[in-house]
Formats: structure tokens, sequence, C-alpha cells
């Protein structure tokens, strides 16, 4: 099937001869409907911009920047969800990065391809449980947990900065940092495992061959030929993190304010969205809402196609060099 | 006579259930080149990689038999590998430096590991490992462009002085030519002779003028058994077996 | 080297390598930490009534979450009426006629853009398109919403089993003299249909715990939505709202929900990797 695999690039090819017409009616009907994925996609974006003129019209790009959101004063800046979203995001991959290496690392370096493969997948359905059970465990136990015990203990031992002042309320940055952090580990875990372990022997080898212990060929030779790879991985979860939505809706506190302490409640742009829609009674209210689904749209699809090249980038040199 | 290094003896070698290396006995002596030849899937590879206990790294390895280096086992219940690797250098077949460093990370990389800190240590280890190497004239003036961007020979060569820089006792190399030309292959035997002064060599090679080029001892493997051994004039005018005759005289292979 | 520079490298080595376990052990322990939890209350707030009868109003205790496990499979209903066709066919267009020139280049990509879109834009997006138009939520902007959700997943594991039908397989049926289009409808999609199915199977896993693109499409309703065109209860948005709620016996309720739907979800993930791993062996 060489031939028609490689070029129906331009139409011209439907009125090629020898063709037959049903032939050509089945490719003109599966390419429609394979052309209707592109038109969504940009019908997406063109009804979130369509959907935001007014705010964009009144507040310009000052939106952005402005802290103050009051519906009743019809007054809207989403600067405490960008700040929000960007410090939960930052929190969780804090947690999720050394974490989710670790994990990969393991995998692909000290466990038996008949455990790795089992493991892996375990690890991968972390991804699969829904994000509103990840909030219900999250108010029922994380909150409480931490709450009563990891602020205390923070304040206790770390309380001189900044980070960790203030009361325990449980509910906040942390807390949602923390199930966050959960929530895009397998992202990390299966593509870095799958990197590691496309690093050539020959690699691994050569630094052995100089002496080097377990440790330091991973730390010497394999994770430096991944690390555009990582880089990737790390990307993917974070544009994971930056939408999310429920789990963090849940626990984060929901206050649009922008508070250098962790305990803290705050509000992401996901959240303001998830909670304010339904009660939104103003038109500029609801487009308000849209255009941040519009700065979180633009957020991460560049978030995820910068993930996709690094990823990309790895896989291609790996073969070059094999 | 010169002193052995390596005293083999019935080593033994498998990937599984497969029986690679049987029965191997031999000596390796200082400062000489020893070569190992034989037709691919002999085994010879799997031999020297068990000399600096680099087989075991493939799961499902495993090796029976003593090796002695200096007169100590190095498959001893407490040898670390890590030791025995510091002290035995390789070289593989395919150059294989370090694509993420420079040239000059890549020479300092064993050193480092080694607790090698000072600049000025470092400096006059690496110019003497590219020196000895034959590479110094070409790279000074790029050492801190990335290793991958040398030519293959360059790139071999580079190989070389970073086994080199931390001063093993022996040099290890499996089939290093094999994806050089002739003038980079030339380039390498040459430096080969001059190591010799100061290393004891073993070399793998599938091309027979080469071993008898460099060598001063040979060993003919076939089919995992060590058929011939013995100096490498000897082995190359007069072989004993008449496989090694057949072999050297390219009635198979 | 000092053999003091020697032990150090070894001990870090054991401890580094000693603490990537610890990482593994704490993320499979924060996984069955979880199943458990959730089953354990689960369990305990599971009965019949559960999957019979209507919520409760506020303040009375009992009742069930019928209308919304039916509101849920509605959804997917709807969802996989939009998600699975285009999703299939669009993978029919990238395996057989896209692998690499411009347009299934783009099409890949325009996929992979959809797939990257947050959860709750794709809510907004449903809601512009479907909800403002008609001027109420309705079970039909759930759909459409999870619907669109599905269709990157769909479209790109379809692609990727229909890869897997070796080429010589269609060689051998074009050489037959057999048409280009019976060729793909008969030779090669069923050939893939297994792995295909499978792949849809995970991608309806992923979006029946969805949440927020329902939140202002689908709503909520605390009866029986008739046809498509009310607003439905569905289970992820019952768990929210009666875990946020004040109410013990809400909590209660949202426990069993919650296990309702990781069971969904899990199952369906366990039993397609059991039909995948039997397809690659036979």
């Amino acid at each position: 099937m060489a031939r028609s695999n490689t070029n129906i690039f331009s139409l011209a090819i439907f009125r090629r001869p020898g063709i037959s017409p049903a032939d050509r009616f089945f490719r003109a009907s599966v390419l429609t409907v394979a052309l209707s994925v592109f038109a969504i996609t940009a019908i997406v974006a063109y009804e979130l911009v369509r959907n935001s003129r007014l705010p964009i019209e009144k507040f310009g790009w000052s939106f952005l920047w402005g802290t103050t959101w009051d519906p009743v004063a019809e007054q809207f800046g989403a600067l405490p969800f960008l700040y929000g979203t960007l410090v939960s995001s930052a929190l969780a991959l804090l947690i999720a990065v050394p974490v989710g290496l670790g994990v990969a690392i393991f995998l692909s370096e000290l466990a038996p391809r008949w455990v790795s493969d089992p493991v892996a997948f375990l690890v991968e359905l972390l991804a699969a449980i829904p994000s509103v059970i990840y909030g219900l465990v999250g108010i029922f136990v994380f909150v409480p947990w931490i709450r009563n015990v990891l602020e205390p203990a923070l304040s206790g031992t770390l309380g001189f900065l900044p980070l960790f002042q203030g009361a325990p309320y449980g509910v906040g940055m942390l807390t949602a940092g923390i199930v966050l952090a959960m929530m895009v580990v397998p992202f990390i875990v299966s593509v870095s495992r799958e990197i590691l372990m496309a690093v050539p022997l020959s690699q691994r080898e050569a630094i052995l061959s100089l002496g080097a212990t377990q440790w330091e060929m991973v730390r010497i030779a394999v994770l430096p030929y991944a690390r555009s790879g990582i880089m990737g991985s790390i990307f993917l979860a974070l544009a994971r993190a930056l939408g999310e939505t429920m789990a963090v809706t849940m626990v984060i506190g929901n206050r649009p304010e922008i508070r250098l302490s962790l305990f803290e409640p705050g509000y992401t742009m996901a959240a303001v969205i998830a909670n304010e829609f339904t009660e939104a009674t103003s038109d500029l209210y609801v487009q308000a809402l849209i255009e941040i689904g519009l700065v979180l749209f633009a957020v991460t699809i560049l978030v995820n196609a910068l993930a996709r090249l690094l990823i990309h980038s790895v896989f291609t040199k790996v073969e070059v060099r094999e | 006579m010169s002193k052995p290094v390596y005293v083999i003896e019935k080593l033994n070698a498998w990937f599984g259930e497969r029986h690679v290396l049987k029965d191997i006995t031999l000596m390796i002596d200082l400062h000489q080149v020893t070569a190992i030849i034989g037709p691919s899937g002999c085994g010879k590879s799997t031999f020297i990689r068990c000399l600096n206990r680099l087989h075991e790294v493939v799961p499902g390895a495993r090796v029976a038999g003593a090796i002695l280096l200096d007169d100590a086992d190095i498959y001893g219940p407490t040898v670390d590998p890590v030791t025995i690797r510091r002290r035995v250098g390789m070289v593989f077949q395919k150059p294989n430096p370090f694509p993420t460093m420079s040239v000059y990370d890549n020479v300092a990389a064993g050193l480092r590991l080694n607790g090698v800190r000072r600049r000025g240590i470092l400096d006059e280890r690496v110019e003497r490992a590219l020196k000895q190497a034959a590479l110094w004239d070409e790279v000074k003036d790029v050492l801190h462009k990335s290793g991958a961007s040398l030519s293959g020979g360059q790139q071999q060569r580079l190989c070389i002085a970073r086994a080199l820089a931390v001063e093993p006792e022996v040099l290890l190399l499996d089939e290093p030519c094999s994806a050089l030309d002739p003038i980079a292959t030339a380039r390498i035997e040459e430096l080969l002779l001059d190591l010799k002064k100061s290393y004891t060599i073993v070399i793998v090679t599938h091309n027979m003028q080469q071993a008898a080029r460099v060598s001063d001892s040979t060993g003919f493997f076939l089919l995992g058994e060590l058929i011939e051994f013995g100096e490498t004039r000897e082995i190359f005018t007069n072989p004993k077996d008449r496989k090694t005759e057949d072999y050297i005289t390219g009635r198979f292979g | 080297m000092t053999s003091a520079l020697l032990l150090r490298r070894r001990l870090t080595n054991i401890v580094m390598l000693s603490l990537t376990g610890v990482c593994t052990a704490l993320v499979l322990g924060v996984l069955f930490f979880i199943l458990g939890y959730i089953t354990y209350h689960g369990i305990a707030a599971l009965n019949w009534d559960f999957f019979t009868k209507l919520p409760k109003p506020v303040g009375e205790t009992g009742g069930g979450m019928a209308n919304a496990i039916v509101g849920t499979i509605k959804l997917l209903a709807l969802a996989s009426l939009i998600g699975v066709p285009i999703g299939f066919f669009g993978g029919v267009y990238l395996s057989e006629y896209g692998r690499k020139n411009a347009i299934g280049f783009s099409i890949r990509y325009a996929a992979d853009i959809l797939n990257g879109i947050p959860s709750i834009v794709m809510g907004i997006f449903a809601y512009t398109i479907v909800v403002l138009p008609m001027g109420h939520f309705s079970s039909l902007a759930g759909g459409v919403a999870l619907g669109i959700m599905m269709i990157p997943i769909a479209v790109r594991s379809s692609e990727e089993f229909l890869k897997l039908v070796p080429a010589s397989l269609r060689e051998a049926a074009l050489a037959l003299g057999l048409a280009e289009w019976k060729v793909v409808s008969f030779v090669v999609i069923p050939t893939a249909f297994r792995g295909i199915v499978t792949g849809i199977m995970l991608d309806l896993a992923r979006v029946a715990g969805e949440t927020a693109p329902l939140l202002f499409t689908a709503f909520s309703n605390r009866f029986w939505s008739r046809g498509w065109l009310e607003p439905t209860a569905s289970l992820p948005v019952m768990i929210y709202t009666y875990a946020i709620a004040p109410y013990e016996d809400w909590h209660r309720q949202a426990w069993a929900a919650g296990m309702v739907l990781l069971m969904l979800v899990l199952g369906a993930n366990l039993l397609s990797r059991l039909i995948l791993h039997r397809q690659l062996r036979g």
C-alpha cells in the first residue's frame, strides 16, 4: 500500500486515473472525517476568543495583571488565578519530579523486566483515577492530615521562612500542590522510564568501564543523555497540572488572593471557572471566566508543544546514534 | 620472560542457557599486546568482557572459573567490580563518547569519579592522556566542544584517552577499528605499539592482519573454545592446530 | 584511590539506589491507599438503594443515585456517538492514507492539541456551542463535551492498532484484485478490531470520570432526566456536590459513588490490559 500511504497531499489525486469511484469516495469520506479533527480544534480556539470579546475590549491586557476580582463591581483581574495556578503547579512539580525520576530510575535500571512492567502499569493507574476521586480523598484524608500533622511540623521546623507561616487551615496552596503531585507523577514516570530505557547500552558500558558505580552510571551517563526527554516529561506533567480542575478546586480553598505562605488558601484559573461559571449573572462576568479559559488554553498548548518537541528530539537522537 | 598480569583458569561463561565460553585457560603478559581472533560469535568479545567484569552487566549472564589479576581473583566474593574496572580500561567496538560532555570532560570523567577535583591536576592529566592517544594536536583548540562533534577515528582515540586518563594497568580493546576507515585504523595500530611500553593490552579483532601487525601473542577462539594460544609469529607461520590454519588461511570464517 | 573515597562512593550508590526504591514504594503506596480507602468506605456505604432510588432532599437520609448512574450512561452513549466515529475514521485516514503527508501530520498535531486542552475548557466550549444557543443545560451539551474529549485518544489509538496490521497483509489482499476500500474495510479493520475496541473502551473509561466539563453543560438534576434536552445528574458531578456539602449522609453516598466510578474506570483499564496482552501473545 506504499502508493496510497505516501501522498494524497493534493486533492488532485482523487482525479487520478486508475482509482475506482468507490475507492475515491472512501478516501474522500475518511479524509473529511479526519479533517474534522482539525476543524474542531480550530473552532474551540475561535469560540473561546469570540466569547471573551467583552472583557478583552474592556480590560485589554490589564486583565492579566489586575489583582481585583470583584463580580459585583464588574472589576475583573485574573492575576490571583494565574498566580495560584503557577504556584500550585510549580509546587506539584517540585514534589513529583524527584519522586517520579526516582521511580523511573528504579524501574529502568534496577528492577528486572517482570517487575518493571507491572509496576509501570500500576503507576499509570494513578493517572486513570478520576480527578474528582482525588478531590474526595483530598477533602476527607489529606486536608485533615496536612492540617493536623504536616503543617504544624513544617511551621515548627521551617517556620522562619515566610512560606510556612500562618494558621494551618489544611485547605490551601500546599495541599493543592501535594494532591497535584500525586496526579502528575505517572506522566513523569511513564515517559521518563521509556526514555531511560532507550539510552544505549554503549553509554552505560563506557562509564562502567571507567570504574563507575551503578548510581554514578545513572548520574553521569544515563540522565544527561536523556535530559531533553526528561524535560519533555516534566512539561507534559506541567501541562496536566495547569489544567487540572476538580481535585484542586476541592482542596485549594478558593480565595482570590495572592499570599506568600503556602498554608494560605489560593485559587486557580481552572477552579474559578468551575466554581463561578454557573453563578455568573452578567455577560461580562461569564465572558471574563471564558477569557480565563482562553488563557489556560493558550498556556497549556504552549507547554504541551514544548513537551512534544523535547520528547521527539530524544527519540530521533537515539535513532540516529543506534 | 615477563611476568603474567592475568592468569585465567577454566573460565566458563553463559548468557542464560547459552554456554559461550568453555574452559578457557591462558596467561596474559605484562606490557605485551595480546590479540584474540576468531570468527564472529566465537566468544572473543565475551572473553575480554570477563576481564573487567563487564560481562555480568547483561541480565542473565553468568561466569565460572578463575581470573587472577596480579595474583588476586577478580571474581572473589569480596571483590567490588568497580575497583577492577578502575584498574582495567576498555575501548569498545563503536566509539561511545558521552555526547553531552565536551572533549575535556569526556577525558576527565574517570578522573572526577576518582575524586580528582583540582583544576591544575585535571588539566595536566587530560593533556597527557590526549597526547598518549595521539589526539592532543587535533583537539587542543576544541577541548570545550562536544565529544560527539569529532570524526569517527578521533572519537575512538578520544575513548582511548578517556580510558588512559585514569592510568589503568590493562587496556582492553574490543574490535576498536571495526567502525573506522583504513587511515584511522592505521593511526590506532601505531598508537597501540606505542602504548604497550606502559600498558598491558588485550585486543579483540576479526582482522587477522591487524592481529599479526600489532600483537606479541595471539589466541584463536572457535565456538567458545580456545583452540590455540601462543606467540603471534608462531600462530601465523606455524599453527599447530588444523582449525587455526584453516582460519588464518581464510578457508572459513 | 583512597579507600575512604571508595567507601563514600559505595555508600552514595547504596543510598541513592535505595531512595529510588523508596520513591517507587511511596507512589505505589499512594495508589494502594487511595484504592483501599475508597473501597473501605465505599463498601460500607453501598446498598441496593444506591442503584435504585432517587436522591433524597436535604435533611432526609437514605436515597440513592439511580438517576446519576443512568445519567452517566446516557452521557457516555452520547459521547461515543460523537467520539467513536470521528476517532475511528480519523484513525483509518491517518494509518491508511496519512502516514507521512502534510495532512496526516497536521491532523496528528491537531489531535495532540485537542488532547492537551484542559477538560474545564472543553466544558466552556460545549457551553458556547450548545448551552448558549439552546438557552439551558442539557444531557446533549454534556455528551458533546465528553464526545469531543474522546476524539484525540480514539484517533491516535485506532491509528496505532491499524498500523500494527502488517503491510504484507494489505499487499496480499490488493494482489488478489480487491478494491482498496474493500481491503481496508474487510481485511485491515477486522484484523485490528480488537485493539481498536480496547482503545475506545479505555477512552470511555477516561471520560467517564470527567467532572469539570459537565458542571455547566449537563449540570445536575435531582430527578430523572427525560430525553436528551434536560439537565442530568451524573456520578462524577454527584461526587463533587456531595463531597463539598456539609451533610454526613451525603458524604457516605459520595464514597459509594466514588467506589462505583473507580471500579468502572479501573475495571476497564485492567480488562483492556488483559485483552491486549492476549492479543500480543496470540
